[in-house]
């Protein structure tokens, strides 16, 4: 047998244990350079509510979760029932609703259901370009110092509340 | 009922495989032809139990039967027939259906077609196709089943992903599936031929035309998705370089490699190892191509719901697939030692030089998909290759791979005079200097160094391409017989080439010569570009069957002369509340124009400015003749009479045992 009739299957030997390797990672997890930093600075109003301001310092003082969606998006449709489970089980989420107009924003919860506890109204999405949001839904896990110690790209789901989200919630501050 | 049946058919088609591939490996071994021959009714058998079980998914998805979870996540009420009828390969599990009934259709095909193969190859290429069905049919059953209930059943489907809603989807991914699957084919021959240790003129020929037929497929396919992608993305672009079309394109490099080699191997008996070698590659590169789609590895916009669990099994898969094929490989391919001298200079020679480039090409795309992956896998950070790498690395390597073309066919077997080759190329060389710097100018555009290189190329391959035929005619004293003497597999080659040229002169001026412009339009408003006048007539509210659209109007003049009207669309699916892009496009051989809706200015007022998007783009249409025309300068090849002579006059030329 000569050695270069193995060179095939050395380079296959090489993929394999690289693909084994990428298999690991998520292509989809984008590292957020706002982790361990505190939530950038907002000041907003709520959905529908013209009159009463919301700011970045109302997110303080226990942990929340931080959800950028739209009535635009696709995707927040997707991840929506997880939303409902969390908030029936008592978690705060905040709605950012994301580049969207009140009116659809607002309908969008009426015909599917409002897992938020509070809606803030982000229509030009200045706070999401702040927030370094790539597009809806994202949703950042805030601590109760309102540092940003999680970002979830796309929709929430069992999993990743399960393995990353859930203990940081639980975490004693 | 119709998910148990179809389950129930999978379930069959698996024990089945097994048969198919233990009994006549038992058979080969025992030399007992029953036993073997067991090989052809089981591949027909399995292909009719998946035929039974594809027909049962697309009659599910005909009458919207939302019960099937996976019929309810890729269809819906008002999807018109047409795409209820295809939306089985809209998304993974289904499509993985479809790539098992290609499988099993080309096994069953070469169960049918195979009287001039001696019976234990027949039976040992059967086994190793079983066996690849039983990877695939346990991956379907345990990771990717399509006929998983739903409980409790939804009223209406969440609809087929808007952007697969187009004809070029109903027509490109069979074609791509027939390509990737069809390498199975000269895989499954090529471990047979590891396996029995024979490896001769008569295995190449058997090979090539079901290689061809493969090659011919993946060619229509790729040529499909390049234009359903330039017609429905909406950004003008005919290639992307995204992972998923590198994933198509590798093994088509490979396979036309294969193609080149098989003929030196039939030929001159020469190649042997090598020629093994790329048909297991072909065929490897397609697995890869799944692998890579399918496991969520790497990031594309063909965005397939990707599932861990999937790239472990297809890993696992290939690993077995490829690390048995290549230590058979290491073990036996020495031993296929070849007879006659070689010289560089000479027909074999320059296709052994082809071959070379267009592996290299095919490793430099293969090294531009996974660079991302190993920056990853050790932790530096994310990175994405993008064109500007492909098209420095492979425009290079397209160069000498055409100026070949060229030369190939005027240099002869064995050992070719360089006076006789340059007597016959100085005609196209010529021919081709001439033509590449009129073409700019008759065009109407400037001269460009890298435009009249790119058609220098083009010209020289079709023109010495023509050569062939025409030196072929004289060389009768009657003419006509002189044409219709002409083998097909002449002539398939001749087209091809021709494709080739066609192609390259496409790629070179629409790459050189194509304008863009991002316009704001109003009713009544007009832009120009490239001495065309686009005027919008106005933007009207319109109602599809499963989309409300946003429909423009657009005239496009010039000279004072109405040349076109575009009805670009902006849509959106209701169903799924996705918005897609309709572009329109008016073509003809020497241009497309090219209009796709950007977003209305004042997001509340649809009938005001839009934002638009303006291509002129000269020879587009030239990349997607020259596609077809390769992929029927297969179809021709593959029709010679020589490929279905008997098997007496098939094994006669020099037959080499490995000792």
């Amino acid at each position: 047998m000569r050695l270069r009739y193995l060179v095939p299957a050395v380079v296959l030997i090489g993929l394999i244990v690289l693909f084994a390797a990428g298999l690991k990672h998520d292509p989809r997890e984008v590292p957020s350079p706002l982790i361990g930093k505190p939530a950038p600075a907002f000041a907003l109003k709520l959905l529908g509510k013209p009159d009463q301001p919301y700011t970045s310092a109302d997110l303080k003082g226990r942990p929340v979760l931080v959800n950028f969606f739209a009535s635009w998006c696709v995707a927040c449709r997707v991840e929506h029932p997880f939303l409902m489970q969390l908030a029936s089980q008592g978690v705060e989420i905040i709605g950012m609703d994301y580049k969207d107009t009140d009116a659809d924003g607002a309908a969008w919860l009426a015909d599917h259901g409002n897992p938020y506890r509070t809606v803030v109204a982000d229509p030009q999405g200045s706070a999401g370009l702040d927030w370094g949001v790539y597009g809806a839904p994202e949703t950042f896990v805030l601590n109760a110092q309102g540092i940003i110690v999680y970002k979830q790209i796309g929709p929430m789901d069992e999993q990743v509340w399960r393995d990353h989200v859930a203990p940081l919630m639980a975490a004693k501050p | 009922m119709t998910a148990e049946l179809g389950q129930f058919a999978l379930i069959a088609a698996l024990i089945v495989a097994v048969l198919q591939t233990l009994v006549p490996a038992v058979g080969v071994r025992r030399r007992d032809t029953r036993l073997m021959a067991m090989a052809s009714s089981g591949a027909q058998t399995q292909f009719l139990l998946i035929l039974f079980a594809y027909g049962c998914l697309t009659y599910a998805f005909i009458n919207k039967d939302w019960s099937i979870a996976y019929v309810a996540a890729n269809s819906e009420a008002h999807l018109p027939l047409m795409y209820r009828a295809t939306a089985v390969w809209g998304a993974h599990e289904g499509s993985m259906l479809l790539w098992m009934l290609m499988l099993s259709g080309w096994s069953a095909a070469v169960s049918i077609f195979n009287r001039r193969l001696p019976p234990d190859l027949v039976a040992t290429a059967l086994a190793v196709l079983g066996a690849l069905s039983i990877g695939f049919l346990l991956f379907i059953l345990i990771t990717s089943n399509p006929f998983t209930l739903d409980f409790p059943v939804p009223d209406n489907g969440r609809d087929l992903n808007p952007l697969l809603q187009d004809p070029g989807f109903v027509t490109h991914p069979p074609m791509l599936y027939m390509g990737y699957v069809g390498f199975s084919v000269a895989f499954a021959f090529a471990i047979a031929s590891l396996i029995s240790g024979r490896l001769d003129a008569a295995w190449a020929r058997w090979t090539r035309p079901w290689t061809t037929a493969a090659w011919l497929f993946l060619t229509i396919g790729i040529t499909l998705g390049s234009w359903w992608s330039y017609h429905e993305l909406g950004w003008g672009g005919w290639w992307f370089w995204d992972p998923v079309e590198n994933a198509s394109f590798m093994p088509w490099l490979i396979g036309t490699a294969l193609i080149h080699s098989l003929a030196v191997t039939e030929k001159r008996g020469q190649l042997k190892a090598w020629t093994v070698l790329l048909a297991i590659l072909a065929f490897a590169l397609s697995l890869l191509g799944t692998f890579l789609v399918r496991s969520g590895v790497l990031v594309s916009v063909h965005a397939f719901a990707t599932d861990p669990a999937r790239g472990v099994f297809i890993l696992s898969f290939l690993a077995i697939v490829l690390g048995i094929a290549f230590t058979l490989y290491a073990w036996r391919a020495p031993k296929f030692v070849s007879v006659a001298d070689f010289a560089l200079f000479s027909r074999e020679g320059l296709l052994l030089l082809n071959n070379v480039f267009l592996v290299t090409a095919a490793a430099a795309v293969l090294i531009g998909t996974l660079y991302p992956l190993v920056i990853e896998s050790i932790n530096a950070g994310k990175v994405s290759v993008g064109p500007p790498f492909f098209n420095a690395v492979f425009v290079p390597l397209t160069i000498p791979l055409a100026l070949l073309v060229g030369c190939a066919c005027a240099v002869g077997w064995k050992r070719a005079k360089l006076g006789e080759v340059v007597r016959r190329l100085r005609v196209p060389a010529a021919i081709a200097v001439i033509v590449a710097i009129a073409l700019p100018l008759l065009l109407g555009h400037p001269l460009r160094i890298s435009a009249i290189g790119g058609g220098l190329l083009a010209v020289w391959i079709i023109v010495s391409a023509a050569q062939e035929i025409v030196r072929r005619v004289r060389a009768k004293r009657d003419r006509v017989a002189g044409i219709t003497q002409i083998p097909r597999a002449i002539w398939g080659m001749t087209l091809a080439h021709v494709g080739l040229g066609i192609w390259v002169l496409g790629v070179t001026f629409t790459s050189i010569y194509s304008i863009e412009k991002d316009a704001r339009l109003g009713p009544g408003e007009t832009a120009t570009l490239g001495g065309y006048t686009f005027a919008l007539k106005g933007v009207t509210p319109r109602t599809g069957p499963n989309y409300r659209a946003d429909h423009g109007e657009v005239d496009v003049e010039r000279n004072g002369r109405i040349v076109a009207h575009l009805a670009p669309e902006k849509r959106l699916y209701e169903a799924s509340g996705q918005v897609m892009t309709e572009s329109a496009v008016d073509h003809n051989p020497l241009r497309d124009l090219y209009v796709a809706l950007g977003e209305p200015i004042d997001k509340n007022n649809a009938a005001g400015d839009w934002a638009v998007r303006l291509y002129y783009k000269p020879l587009m249409r030239l990349v997607w003749i020259g596609g077809f025309l390769m992929a029927f300068g297969g179809l021709i090849a593959i029709s010679d009479r020589r490929y279905r002579l008997s098997r007496a006059a098939a094994t006669l030329p020099a037959g080499v045992e490995a000792a």
